[in-house]
């Protein structure tokens, strides 16, 4: 865990006041100590790696301010999803061969039909 | 990758900052490797624009690569985990969500309804591990009842589908196509799951006589010359049975009494409405040659004009 002026120096491209609107906006939610909201929050890595790339879509890939929240909207979308197929490949990972030859060739045969399971 | 930083971002040795800086942002917004999840390799040609971008952005540092004092591959950034390993790992237990299941107890709820209803409806998939825990389904009805079991409440047993029954409470003032909500008796869930609810429309057929407004009843009660003339005490029909009531000396068709706390109950506050007995003189249905007799005699000294009202319109 690190203090926002750690993570300040760590980046190295983005200021104290940035980071609060950051976390005002509700872009990067670090954690609070509970109960007590105006305690200095803590970046896991997570939060870290969350703070660089918005630093890189904001700054580097000039997004604007009022078009961040759909983006950032959608890139949660996309891992939300990418991390329930995880789940899912987890939980057919865990079938029987027969079953998950099954699944395989529904997939093989929606592939060959140009299908959207490819 | 070449190590060529200016061939990494496509431009010339002489290119401008502002030419430096459009090139990157356009490349980076194409490989950025939080923005391409599904491309593990696209993050190595990320971190080789990145570096050459991050020299040849600052003029003092180009400058150095420029005359062969630092090289293209020495000052990359360190090492870092992209925003995207941390993201997809279903095991780190707190996202960043917005919209879509928001944890994976929902995405099992997701294919429950997949594979649950299935298997309950067509018997199909039923195999071991493919058996879930299903609520039963919702069903409805429409249900005539009387004015009397609206205005009074009752309890009804009901056949529905031609061999279930559902019994039912009728509320005392339920309203015309108003919609009950029986708990539990929609269909039987499936694997031990709760059955579903049934929904009941009423519809209120009318009364021959009672008539409803909000929570008053009307009523048109017919009466005799001699009670309208003379006044009299008559029985007047109401929900709860006849009662009786004055007719004063001199009542004239259109006049209206009241007979308070006589309607239905208001299912919120629970006070009673009034019923309005609406007076309408009734003549003899057959002609009587002593009543002309008596009204001709009478007509002589007593005349008078009831549409006076309608000339002065």
């Amino acid at each position: 865990m690190k203090t926002l002026s750690e993570v300040v120096v760590l980046i190295g491209r983005i200021d104290r006041v940035e980071l609060h609107r950051w976390i005002e906006l509700g872009w990067v939610a670090p954690a609070r100590p509970a109960g007590r909201a105006e305690a200095e929050p803590a970046f896991s890595d997570f939060d870290i790696a969350r703070v660089r790339l918005i630093c890189d879509l904001r700054h580097d890939l000039a997004v604007e301010e009022e078009t961040m929240p759909l983006v950032l909207s959608l890139l949660d979308q996309l891992y939300a999803l990418r991390r329930q197929m995880k789940t899912l490949i987890g939980a057919l990972r865990q079938q029987p061969d027969e079953v998950r030859r099954a699944i395989m060739d529904v997939l093989e045969a929606s592939r060959r039909q140009g299908g959207a399971l490819d | 990758m070449s190590d060529d930083l200016y061939q990494r971002l496509g431009v010339s040795r002489t290119a401008s900052q502002d030419e430096i800086k459009k090139a990157y942002r356009k490349l980076a917004k194409e490989l950025h490797p939080d923005l391409n999840p599904g491309k593990p390799d696209i993050e190595e040609r990320f971190k080789g624009i990145t570096a050459a971008y991050d020299i040849l952005s600052d003029p003092e540092r180009r400058g150095r690569y420029d005359r062969g004092e630092i090289d293209a591959s020495g000052q990359e950034r360190p090492e870092q985990r992209f925003y995207r390993e941390y993201a997809e790992d279903p095991s780190a237990g707190r996202f960043y969500t917005q919209e879509g299941f928001a944890d994976e107890e929902s995405l099992h709820a997701f294919f429950s309804d997949l594979f649950g209803a299935r298997a309950g409806r067509e018997g199909r998939g039923g195999r071991e591990g493919m058996r879930m825990r299903m609520r039963g389904a919702d069903v409805s009805y429409t249900l005539p009842i009387t004015f009397l079991e609206a205005a009074k409440g009752a309890k009804k047993r009901v056949m529905v589908g031609g061999e279930q029954s559902i019994d039912l409470t009728i509320p005392a003032g339920v309203r015309d196509r108003q919609t009950l909500r029986l708990k539990g008796q929609g269909m039987p869930g499936f694997e031990g799951g709760p059955p579903g609810d049934a929904y009941v429309e009423v519809h209120i057929q009318p009364h021959a006589f009672f008539e409803r407004k909000d929570n008053d009843i009307h009523l048109e009660l017919p009466v005799s010359l001699a009670e309208a003339v003379l006044g009299s005490r008559i029985q007047v029909p109401t929900i709860d049975g006849p009662v009786s009531m004055t007719v004063p000396k001199g009542s004239n068709t259109g006049a209206t009494l009241r007979l308070r706390g006589k309607g239905i109950v208001d299912p919120g506050s629970g006070r009673r409405g009034d019923q309005y007995v609406h007076l309408k003189v009734v003549l003899p249905k057959k002609p009587d040659a002593e009543l002309e007799k008596l009204v001709e005699q009478w007509a002589k000294t007593h005349a008078y004009d009831p549409r006076a009202d309608m000339e002065r319109r």
